[in-house]
C-alpha cells in the first residue's frame, strides 16, 4: 500500500524513469498503484460534491423548468393560437394575433399609457426618495421615526391603499376636492377625467414606493466613508459640491439599481390601475396598462391566444428598455471597486 | 454659522413633517371614515372630519357579509407556505451555486437568471392552465403554486453564501462534516440575515399580490385579503365607509407585524440593494 503523498513523489519521478523499466519492475508497479489510489480518492470526493450539488439544486431547477421555462415556451406557442369557444380547442391562426395586435388601437394606447406612467413615476419617485434620503442621512433627530413613517405604504397591500385613494379622489365627497374648494380652487375629476386619471394613478404609485426607494438609497449613502466628507471639508467644498462630486458618484450604482427595478415594476403595473379604473369608466382607454389589458383579454374575455401575444409585446418592450438602460449605464454609473 | 445650521435643521424637519403627514393622512382618513355612517362620510356642508360617534357597525356589517377569519386563514397559510418553500429550496440551491462545482452548474444558474429577467406575466397563463388541469383551482395550493421555488431567493442567498469566508467551510470539512452537514450546521446559521430578508420579501410579495389569487381562486372561500378587497369594492361600489372598514381589516395585521419587526424590514431592503 502506498499513501497518496508517496504516490505524488513517485509520479514526479516519472520523467526520470528510464524507458527500459518494464511493466514488471517494482517502481513502475508502485507508481501505478499510487496513481490508482489517488484517482479513487479524488473521484470519490468529486463525486460526492457532484452528488450534493445536484441534490441541492434539484428542487429549484426542476421547479423553475416546470413553472417558468416550459410556461415561457408555451406562452410563445399559445400566441399563435386562438382560443376556441367554451375555452376548449385551440385553433392555429399563425400570425393572426400579432396582425390584430398591430392594428389594435387599444394595444398601442396601452403601450403609450404604460410608458407615460413609467416616465411620470420613475423620475419623480426616485428624485423625491433621493432628496429624502439625503436629508435623513444628516444624523437628524428622529431619523428612525421618519423612516418608519415613510415606509408604511410599502407594507400595505395596493388593493387597500388604492381604495383609500379612490375615496380621497372622489369628485363629490373626496377630501382632496374639499381642500381644493376651501382654497378657492376648482375641483378636479381625478378618476373620470381621461386627461387626469393617469396622473392620479401615478401619484398613488409614487406615494407607495417612496419609502422603499428611500431606504435603498439611504443604505447606499451610509456606505460612503466619512473620510471623503472630511477630506472635502478640508479642501473647502460646500454642501452642493459635496453632493455632486462625492454623494452622486458614490451612490450611482444604488441609483442605477433603484431606477432599473422601478422601471421594470412600472412597466408591469396592474394593481393600482385595476382597483382604480373599471373597464366601464370613461378614462379606461387613457389609463389601461399593458398588463391590465393582458389580464382582461386572457381571463375576462378568455382569449388566451391574444393575451399571450400582448404579453409577448410586453416582453419585447421591457427588453428594449433594459438594453437601453444597460447601454446608458456606462455613461453615468461609477463602479469604484 | 451655528444659527444658520440650526435654521437649516428646522427647515428640514418642517419638510419631513409635511412629508410624513402626506404619508399617514390616507391611513388616518381610512380609519376615520370606517367609523362614520354613510351620511356622515358624504356630508359636505358641514364637512365632517371626526366621526361624531365612533361606530363599529361598518365592521360588523363587512365581517358578516365576508368571512374575514377565512380570509386571514387563507392569506396567512399562503404566506407561510410561500416562505417555507422559498427559504428551504433557495438556500439549498443558493449554497450549491455559490460553493460547489459540478457539471451543469452554469447552465442551471442560467435558468435562474432567465426567470429573473422575464416579466412574471409571461408565465401566468400556462401556470393557470396547469393548476386547472390538476383540478387544484380554489385551494391554498393554487395560491402557493407559482411561489414553490424562487429564482430571486436563490440569487439573493447565493450572494450571501459567497460573502462567507471559505476557511470556515474548510474547517468544518476537515473536522469531518460532509457537504450536507457543512451546509446545514455551519453555513445556514451564518446567512441568517439573508434568510430573514428573503422571508420578509416573500411574505410581503405574497401578501400584496393581487392578480394571481384573482385568477386562480375565484371562490370567495379561497380568496386572499387582497383579492377579496377587489370583490368587496365591486360589491359595495360607493359605500366608502364600509369599504374603508374592509381596508382597515385587510391591512392591520401586516402593519402591526411591520411595527414589531421594523429593524428587520429596513435591513432586508438595504441588504437586497447592496448585494444585487
Amino acid at each position: 500500500m502506498i499513501d497518496p503523498g508517496e504516490a505524488i513523489m513517485v509520479r514526479q519521478l516519472k520523467p526520470k524513469l528510464p524507458h527500459h523499466y518494464t511493466k514488471y519492475s517494482y517502481v513502475y508497479a508502485a507508481y501505478q498503484e499510487g496513481l490508482k489510489q489517488m484517482k479513487n480518492h479524488l473521484s470519490k470526493a468529486r463525486m460526492s460534491e457532484w452528488f450534493w450539488g445536484w441534490l441541492l439544486i434539484a428542487p429549484t431547477t426542476i421547479g423553475l423548468i416546470i413553472l417558468n421555462i416550459i410556461p415561457a415556451i408555451q406562452t410563445f406557442y399559445l400566441s399563435f393560437f386562438k382560443s376556441g369557444d367554451f375555452g376548449r380547442g385551440n385553433i392555429f391562426v399563425g400570425l393572426e394575433n400579432y396582425k390584430k395586435l398591430v392594428h389594435d388601437p387599444q394595444v398601442w394606447g396601452a403601450v403609450r399609457n404604460t410608458l407615460l406612467y413609467t416616465l411620470l413615476v420613475v423620475p419623480i419617485g426616485v428624485f423625491i426618495s433621493a432628496v429624502l434620503a439625503v436629508l435623513l442621512n444628516r444624523n437628524l433627530k428622529g431619523q428612525g421615526i421618519y423612516r418608519s413613517i415613510y415606509y408604511i405604504p410599502v407594507v400595505s397591500t395596493p388593493a387597500a391603499v388604492t381604495m383609500v385613494w379612490r375615496w380621497l379622489y372622489n369628485y363629490h365627497y373626496g377630501l382632496i376636492n374639499y381642500i381644493l374648494k376651501q382654497l378657492g380652487l376648482n375641483p378636479v375629476n381625478w378618476i373620470d377625467d381621461p386627461k387626469v386619471a393617469l396622473i392620479s394613478i401615478a401619484i398613488v404609485s409614487i406615494w407607495s414606493s417612496i419609502g422603499y426607494n428611500m431606504v435603498l438609497i439611504l443604505a447606499g449613502l451610509q456606505e460612503i466613508p466619512k473620510v471623503y466628507y472630511e477630506a472635502s471639508n478640508i479642501d473647502g467644498a460646500n454642501a452642493v459640491t459635496q453632493f455632486f462630486r462625492i454623494i452622486l458618484p458614490m451612490i450611482s450604482p444604488t441609483l442605477f439599481f433603484v431606477v432599473t427595478t422601478s422601471v421594470i415594476q412600472c412597466m408591469q403595473v396592474f394593481d393600482v390601475v385595476y382597483m382604480m379604473i373599471d373597464v366601464a369608466r370613461p378614462s379606461y382607454d387613457r389609463t389601461v396598462s399593458l398588463v391590465y389589458l393582458f389580464y382582461n383579454n386572457s381571463f375576462k374575455y378568455l382569449n388566451k391566444g391574444y393575451g399571450s401575444a400582448i404579453v409577448m409585446l410586453l416582453l419585447l418592450v421591457i427588453s428594449i428598455i433594459t438594453v437601453i438602460q444597460v447601454k446608458l449605464q456606462k455613461k453615468w454609473v461609477n463602479y469604484t471597486s | 454659522m451655528a444659527t444658520r445650521n440650526k435654521i437649516y435643521r428646522v427647515l428640514i424637519h418642517i419638510l419631513l413633517i409635511i412629508g410624513s403627514f402626506a404619508m399617514i393622512m390616507p391611513f388616518v382618513w381610512m380609519l376615520l371614515t370606517s367609523f362614520k355612517t354613510a351620511s356622515e362620510a358624504t356630508s359636505m356642508n358641514p364637512f365632517i372630519f371626526f366621526p361624531p360617534k365612533w361606530r363599529i357597525e361598518n365592521y360588523i356589517d363587512v365581517i358578516r357579509q365576508n368571512n374575514f377569519l377565512r380570509l386571514y386563514y387563507n392569506t396567512f397559510s399562503m404566506i407561510f407556505w410561500c416562505v417555507v418553500c422559498a427559504v428551504t429550496f433557495s438556500s439549498m440551491a443558493g449554497y450549491a451555486f455559490a460553493r460547489l462545482s459540478f457539471p451543469g452548474r452554469n447552465f442551471c444558474f442560467g435558468i435562474v437568471l432567465f426567470q429573473m429577467m422575464i416579466p412574471t406575466q409571461v408565465f401566468i397563463i400556462p401556470q393557470y392552465l396547469m393548476v386547472d388541469k390538476l383540478g387544484a383551482r380554489n385551494t391554498i395550493f393554487a395560491l402557493v403554486f407559482p411561489g414553490l421555488v424562487s429564482a430571486f431567493g436563490t440569487f439573493l442567498l447565493r450572494q450571501f453564501f459567497k460573502g462567507i469566508p471559505v476557511e470556515l467551510e474548510q474547517a468544518a470539512r476537515i473536522d469531518g462534516c460532509n457537504i450536507g452537514q457543512t451546509f446545514v450546521l455551519v453555513m445556514l446559521p451564518l446567512v441568517r440575515s439573508g434568510l430573514v430578508a428573503l422571508s420578509i420579501f416573500t411574505a410581503l410579495f405574497a401578501f400584496k399580490n393581487l392578480m394571481w389569487p384573482l385568477i386562480v381562486n375565484s371562490s370567495t372561500d379561497y380568496a386572499t385579503l387582497a383579492s377579496a378587497l377587489a370583490k368587496i369594492q365591486s360589491a359595495y361600489s360607493v359605500k366608502y365607509n364600509i369599504l374603508m372598514a374592509a381596508s382597515v381589516l385587510a391591512i392591520w395585521p401586516v402593519i402591526l407585524i411591520y411595527f414589531i419587526f421594523q429593524k428587520q424590514f429596513m435591513q432586508s431592503v438595504a441588504t437586497s440593494g447592496l448585494t444585487m
